[in-house]
Order: structure tokens, then C-alpha cells, then sequence
């Protein structure tokens, strides 16, 4: 795996060029948890959707991202290889948890046996062994962050952009949880950038701390 | 490149004939028609009008029900949510007004007809015992000269609309919050909801209301049902001069035409200023902190209004069906002596080939448009821009456009083209009504998806085309479905359209049941006018049921589906 690099990245409002991001470079070393803290409105989220390629066109942004020398900027979401894990787990609720994972499951991986043994694993790796025709609405908060992890590790990102994925967490449920993502990143050596305003976040990451101005 | 597609599609296909059509009524209205030798412009054309007999009361008779009937329905669409917005009985109501909202309108008039006329259902509920009668009282009710009940038709079937979009717009609006505020703040009910919610949902219904009144100005099928005869509103006079065998009735009936148009913008405009002045002396009076004792009562009184006029209209479609079953059903019996299939069996010749028409016009010109509707707002994720306002005015200005303005001369720019009377053009033109209503129902829902969803499945490496088929579509499934069922209903409901443009030929429910109900065989005007109501209703049901059938097990989808 290689590092996620922004250069002098800069973020300003389209309307009034008031900038959000001011000249932002950063490296994210592979298996390392880098956590971006700012207060709410600093600009955290507006830069994480920039690195996945979401940029809303309310904002203009300038510099580049990179992971290792792909240069990323001119390429769209769905071409960039970044996983995303958002406040909320965001899983497709018409679909079963089982196809949810299939979804994200790259789809160099062939033939129906296959699939269903991968994303099989990746549900009991999850502890969610046997949810596989299970309605996502049915199972609890933890298990479902858990499944929208193993959704997105299943599409082999090169890099992971967490936005707050544990803000809507229980207590008990955010420690478990917060092990549970580092872990796995860790493990596949994945370059990870969490955007909080939870100090404990950071301090479980354990990696670098970039602070916004808000 | 999607969006260049469909703004050549929207702007060739739509927009251009709609205005061909208006520029070819313009031209005769202001004396230009080689047919008649017209070649200057000229002013004649609006003499003639202002001479021609019954023309000040026809103009008359139009603007006033438009105005009453728009009031009455958006007051008691607003004075029901005030009294009951927010209770349980509200949900019961809304599938109980379910059918209203599916019926065309010329159905519901018809079934109003059969309810209030003499020898309706309410006088025989009411006699001999109260109105001491044993014959039909011999009163006129149905087509009566001040257009009363032309009003209450429209009511009926315009209620229940508004209320559709009001629910839809509510949704968006924090109702029990607010209302809780306002009342530990000493308003009652129905102040807090006038002073805080109502001009919160106001601005997001007001293209519909504007859509009502414009339609009500213009309206053709209900009013040769439920309207004066002698002289009718503005637009079945109209349409009487258009198809006058005399061909120079063109010029002033293009000036008629023309002048609806005028009364349209004008009554919006004059809309548009009642609005501001109701915001400005609202702001007083909330500024003066009064609460309104008064608005209490009085939004009772009228909300069970609301639901007396829902549960007539409910129970004229209930009528119709019955008409058609009837035998024999003497006068004051409330219900028939004999009750038979017959008359169904009679003029199967007839109804069978209408629905079918109407069932493969409507289904097409849905298909269409939902795939149209679709392709616009894909275009305007992938442009990630929402719309604006020129675009807006593009879709829904057929919805303010009097019918008369520009159908015949549409119709006579296709017979120029050797494009007229065929099954695809009436399919084409119906469009130009159900691609803004599908539009209607469908931007609403679709804007408001959780654009999280479509970064999730991009971030794990899908297409746009795989994203809006495996997530966008079956996420917005239910909506598609409702949206399909309006556009639907908006095609089977089309009477002008499909008589000028099928010149006659393309024979659907609704032609057929308007051209019957002036009929003397109330079974037989019955078949037309239940089938006519039924079919729309039986795919509202199916696109109710479809979504919460496919996503059964899925409880994170049901909750939105209502």
C-alpha cells in the first residue's frame, strides 16, 4: 500500500472565495490513522468528500490528492478506489446486509460460489455469520457499522476516509468499534484519514492529529 | 451529453409545439388566417368576440368559479390539516380520498351529478320523509345558471388534490414541534398552524394551487357536465366557436382562446397580490402577538367540512358504480329494485375498445414521461446542479396554459404536417400533461435521497448508470410508483386533448363519457364513468402495493412508502 498525500490543498466557498481549507498538505503513511479535528463548520467533511471526489459545487478546491504517485484530482468517485464511512452506516436498505456486501465486493471477484464464500467470511469476521438474507433495518447500530465497514474493505480500497463514523454510537459500542476499524486498516496496511471533534477518537487512532481552525 | 439529450427531447418534443400551437392561436386572433383571407393584423377578431352573444356572462361565469371553486378547496385543504394535522385520523382520510384523487375529474362530475340532480341519490335518501316528495322535484340543480354546482364538482376533486400536496410538503416541516411550541405559547391549534406551518408549506404548494386555479378558469369536461348550458363558461363556449361550421368562428374563437390566457395570468397576478397582502397583514397581527380565539371554531366548522365533502365525493363514486349494476330503481327507493350486469354486457361493444385505448394511451404516454422525468433529474445529479427557474418554467407551464390556447391550432399544425389524428399523436400530446405532473410527484422525493447513498456506492467503485439502476431506482421505487400512478390518472383524465387531436376517432373513457352524460340513460352514462374511475384507481392500488410487496421484509423502505 502507498501513502495518501494531499499537496497545498485549498477549499473555498464557489460564491464568496472565503476559504475553508487554507494551503493543506499532509501525508498519511499506509496503516497509520491520521485524525483531522476542527470545530462544526470548520470544513472537515467538505474535505474528506474533496479526497473521495463528492466535492459538493457550492465549493471550489485547489491542490492535489494523491495516493502513492496516482494523482487522483481528475478522476471520478467511482475510479479513485477511496472506501468512505460516513456518520451514518449508509447501508442500501432495499438490499439484504448479504447483497449490501456484494455490492461492495470488487467485481474482479467471479462466479456466484465465490462471492457468496467472501462475503460469507466477511460476515463472520464481522460476527454477523448467518445475516446474509437479513433486512439491514433489523439489526443493531454496532452490527450494522460493522457490516458498512465490511462493505467498503470488501471493494479493496487503496485508501479509508471516515467522517465521524462513530459519533452515532453508543458508549460501550464506540470502543468496540473504534478497534474494530483500525484494526482492519491496520491489517491491510490502508492509509486511513478520520475527520472528529471526539478527542477519544484521536486518541485511540493513535497517529498524527492535524487541527482545523474553525 | 444526458443532459443535452433530454433538453433536446423536453425542448423539441414538449416545448416547441406547445408554442407552435399558442403562436398558430395568436395569429387568427388578431385577424391573420390565409384559410379565411386574413393577412393583416387587425382587431376585428376581438369585436366580434365582445358582440357575439353571452360572451360577458360566459367570461363571467368562468373567472367567478374558478376563483370560488380555487378558494374553497385550498381553504379547506388547509383548514383540515389545522384541525386534524397531526392525528391519527388524518392517515384514515388520506387513503379514504385516495379514489377522488384518481378519478378524472369529468368522473367525479358526473358522480356528482347523479348525486344532486332531482332524481339524485340525496333526494331519494331524503325523500319521501323530509321533502315530502315522490317524484323528482322539479328544480334545476345540475347545470345550474350561477355554476354552483360546477363549483362544488371542481371542490370536490380539487380538495383532495391539495390536500395530497400538502401532506407531501408537510413532511418536510417539523409539525409536532411547532405546534407544541405555539400552543404552551397560548395559541390554539389552528392559529399556531396558520401563523407557523401553514406559511411554511405554502410556498412549496403554490405551483399546485396555481395549477388548480388555472385549471379551474379553463376547465371543459366538468363544466359540459355540471355547468350552465346557455350561455356555459368561457372555455366550452370556446370550444363551441372553434368548432363552428361556419369557418370564419376561428378568428374570434382564436381571440376567446387568447383572452383565456389573459384571465389565467390575470388571475394569478391578482393571486400572486392577495398572497403578499395576506403575508403583510399576518405579520401585523402576529407581531401583535393576537391569538385568535375566533380561528378555533371556525377551523372545526370547516375542517368537517373537508371531510363531509371527501366522504360525498366518495360516496358519488360509490353511486356511480351502483347506476351501472341498476336495473330498475324507482324514485325515492335508496337503493335499486333490481339490480343487473346488463347494461355492462349491452355496451360491451363500446367500453371494451375505450378502455383499451385508454389503457394503452395512458400506459405509454407514462412510460415515457417517468422515463423522460428520470433522464432529467440523472442529468441534473450527474450536472450537480438542481434546477432552475427557466427550467422549471419549461416543465410545468403546460399546467397553467389553457387547453384551448393552443390544441387547435396544434391540431391543425399537424394535419399541415400529415401528422393528425393518429394514435402516437394523441400519445405525444398527452404527454405534454403527464411528464410535468410525473415531474410533480417524482423531483420531490428523488432531490431529497440521501446523496450519501450514491457516494457510499461510488466510493466502492460503481458507475453512475449502476448506481441510478441497483440504488437510486429501487431506493426511490415506491415514489416512481406513485409518480407513475399520477401520470397515469393525468392521461385517462385527458378530454380535449383527445378529442382534438384524435379528431374524434381515438375514442377513450373519458371522450366517451362526456360525450354520453348529456345522455338519458343514467346506467349507461354509469359504465363509462365507474370504468373510467376504476381504472386509474386499480393502478393506484398496484403502485401501492408493488413496493410494499417487494420490499416486504425490508422494514427500513416502509417507513416512507405512505
Amino acid at each position: 500500500m502507498k501513502a495518501l498525500v494531499l499537496n497545498q490543498v485549498t477549499i473555498m466557498l464557489r460564491a464568496s472565495h472565503q476559504a475553508l481549507i487554507h494551503d493543506l498538505s499532509l501525508s498519511v503513511a499506509p496503516g497509520e490513522v491520521t485524525t483531522i479535528m476542527g470545530a462544526s463548520g470548520s470544513g472537515k467533511s467538505t474535505l474528506l468528500n474533496f479526497i473521495g471526489g463528492h466535492l459538493d459545487p457550492a465549493f471550489v478546491a485547489q491542490g492535489q490528492v494523491s495516493i502513492g504517485d496516482r494523482v487522483l484530482n481528475a478522476l471520478p468517485a467511482e475510479a479513485r478506489q477511496i472506501g468512505f464511512l460516513f456518520q451514518d452506516d449508509m447501508l442500501f436498505p432495499h438490499l439484504s446486509v448479504g447483497s449490501n456486501l456484494a455490492f461492495g465486493l470488487a467485481a474482479s471477484v467471479r462466479g456466484r460460489r465465490l462471492r457468496r464464500e467472501r462475503v460469507e467470511a466477511a460476515l463472520s469476521i464481522a460476527g454477523l455469520s448467518g445475516f446474509y438474507d437479513r433486512d439491514p433495518a433489523t439489526l443493531s447500530g454496532g452490527q450494522r457499522a460493522r457490516a458498512a465497514l465490511m462493505r467498503t474493505l470488501l471493494a479493496e480500497p487503496k485508501a479509508l476516509l471516515l467522517d465521524e463514523p462513530f459519533s452515532k454510537l453508543d458508549q460501550e459500542m464506540r470502543d468496540d468499534m473504534r478497534r474494530f476499524v483500525f484494526e482492519h486498516a491496520r491489517e491491510q496496511d490502508l492509509p486511513v484519514l478520520l475527520v472528529t471533534h471526539d478527542e477519544a477518537d484521536a486518541r485511540a487512532a493513535s497517529g498524527p492529529i492535524v487541527r482545523l481552525q474553525g | 451529453m444526458l443532459t443535452a439529450l433530454v433538453a433536446v427531447i423536453v425542448g423539441g418534443g414538449l416545448v416547441l409545439p406547445i408554442f407552435v400551437g399558442l403562436a398558430q392561436t395568436f395569429l387568427p386572433a388578431f385577424g391573420i388566417l390565409d384559410a379565411v383571407g386574413g393577412e393583416r393584423f387587425s382587431l376585428e377578431p376581438w369585436r366580434k368576440l365582445f358582440a357575439l352573444p353571452g360572451f360577458g356572462t360566459s367570461l363571467r361565469l368562468s373567472i367567478t368559479s374558478g376563483l370560488v371553486a380555487t378558494f374553497l378547496s385550498l381553504a379547506l385543504a388547509a383548514c383540515f390539516f389545522a384541525v386534524f394535522g397531526g392525528r391519527a385520523r388524518q392517515g384514515l382520510l388520506r387513503k379514504f380520498m385516495t379514489p377522488l384523487l384518481a378519478s378524472p375529474h369529468a368522473a367525479v362530475a358526473i358522480a356528482m351529478a347523479f348525486l344532486i340532480a332531482p332524481s339524485g341519490w340525496i333526494f331519494r335518501l331524503l325523500s319521501p320523509w323530509a321533502t315530502g316528495q315522490t317524484y323528482p322535484p322539479n328544480i334545476i340543480i345540475v347545470h345550474d345558471p350561477l355554476g354552483l354546482s360546477l363549483i362544488l364538482g371542481l371542490v370536490v376533486k380539487e380538495t383532495p388534490f391539495l390536500l395530497f400536496m400538502m401532506a407531501a410538503a408537510l413532511k418536510q416541516v417539523r409539525v409536532a414541534d411547532h405546534l407544541k411550541m405555539g400552543r404552551s405559547l397560548g395559541y390554539g391549534r389552528a392559529s399556531t398552524w396558520f401563523r407557523i406551518i401553514f406559511p411554511q408549506v405554502y410556498p412549496q404548494i403554490r405551483l399546485a394551487v396555481y395549477a388548480v386555479l388555472a385549471f379551474s378558469l379553463s376547465v371543459i369536461d366538468a363544466a359540459l357536465i355540471l355547468g350552465p348550458n346557455n350561455p356555459p363558461p368561457l372555455a366550452v363556449q370556446t370550444l363551441r366557436w372553434f368548432s363552428d361550421p361556419n369557418s370564419a368562428m376561428i378568428l374570434p374563437a382564436a381571440a376567446s382562446a387568447v383572452l383565456q390566457l389573459l384571465v389565467i395570468l390575470g388571475a394569478i397576478a391578482l393571486w400572486w397580490v392577495a398572497e403578499r397582502l395576506i403575508v403583510l397583514v399576518g405579520r401585523l397581527r402576529i407581531d401583535g402577538g393576537v391569538r385568535s380565539a375566533w380561528l378555533e371554531p371556525t377551523a372545526r366548522l370547516i375542517g368537517r367540512f373537508t371531510v363531509i365533502l371527501v366522504g360525498l365525493g366518495i360516496a358519488g363514486l360509490v353511486g356511480l358504480v351502483i347506476w351501472s349494476l341498476t336495473w330498475r330503481w324507482r324514485f325515492p327507493d335508496a337503493l335499486p329494485e333490481a339490480w343487473s350486469l346488463k347494461i355492462w354486457g349491452a355496451v360491451a361493444g363500446e367500453w371494451l375498445p375505450a378502455l383499451t385505448t385508454t389503457a394503452l394511451i395512458g400506459a405509454v404516454s407514462t412510460l415515457l414521461s417517468l422515463c423522460l422525468a428520470i433522464a432529467w433529474l440523472e442529468a441534473e445529479d450527474r450536472a450537480n446542479r438542481p434546477r432552475r427557474g427557466l427550467a422549471a418554467f419549461v416543465i410545468y407551464w403546460p399546467l397553467i396554459l389553457p387547453q384551448t390556447a393552443f390544441l387547435f391550432s396544434l391540431h391543425i399544425a399537424f394535419l399541415r404536417t400529415g401528422f393528425g389524428g393518429g394514435l402516437v399523436s394523441v400519445i405525444w400530446v398527452h404527454m405534454f400533461f403527464v411528464f410535468p405532473y410525473v415531474m410533480l410527484a417524482l423531483a420531490d422525493p428523488w432531490r431529497a435521497l440521501d446523496r450519501r447513498y450514491a457516494r457510499a456506492a461510488a466510493s466502492l467503485g460503481h458507475s453512475k448508470g449502476d448506481i441510478l439502476l441497483r440504488i437510486k431506482l429501487p431506493l426511490l421505487l415506491g415514489p416512481l410508483m406513485a409518480a407513475a400512478a399520477v401520470g397515469f390518472a393525468v392521461s385517462v383524465a385527458q378530454y380535449l386533448a383527445t378529442l382534438t387531436i384524435g379528431e374524434g376517432r381515438i375514442v377513450t373513457l373519458t371522450t366517451e363519457a362526456v360525450a354520453r352524460s348529456s345522455g338519458a340513460d343514467r346506467r349507461i352514462i354509469a359504465v363509462f364513468a365507474s370504468l373510467q374511475a376504476l381504472l386509474p384507481m386499480l393502478v393506484y392500488v398496484l403502485a401501492l402495493l408493488l413496493p410494499a410487496i417487494l420490499y416486504a421484509r425490508r422494514r427500513g423502505l416502509l417507513g416512507d412508502q405512505a
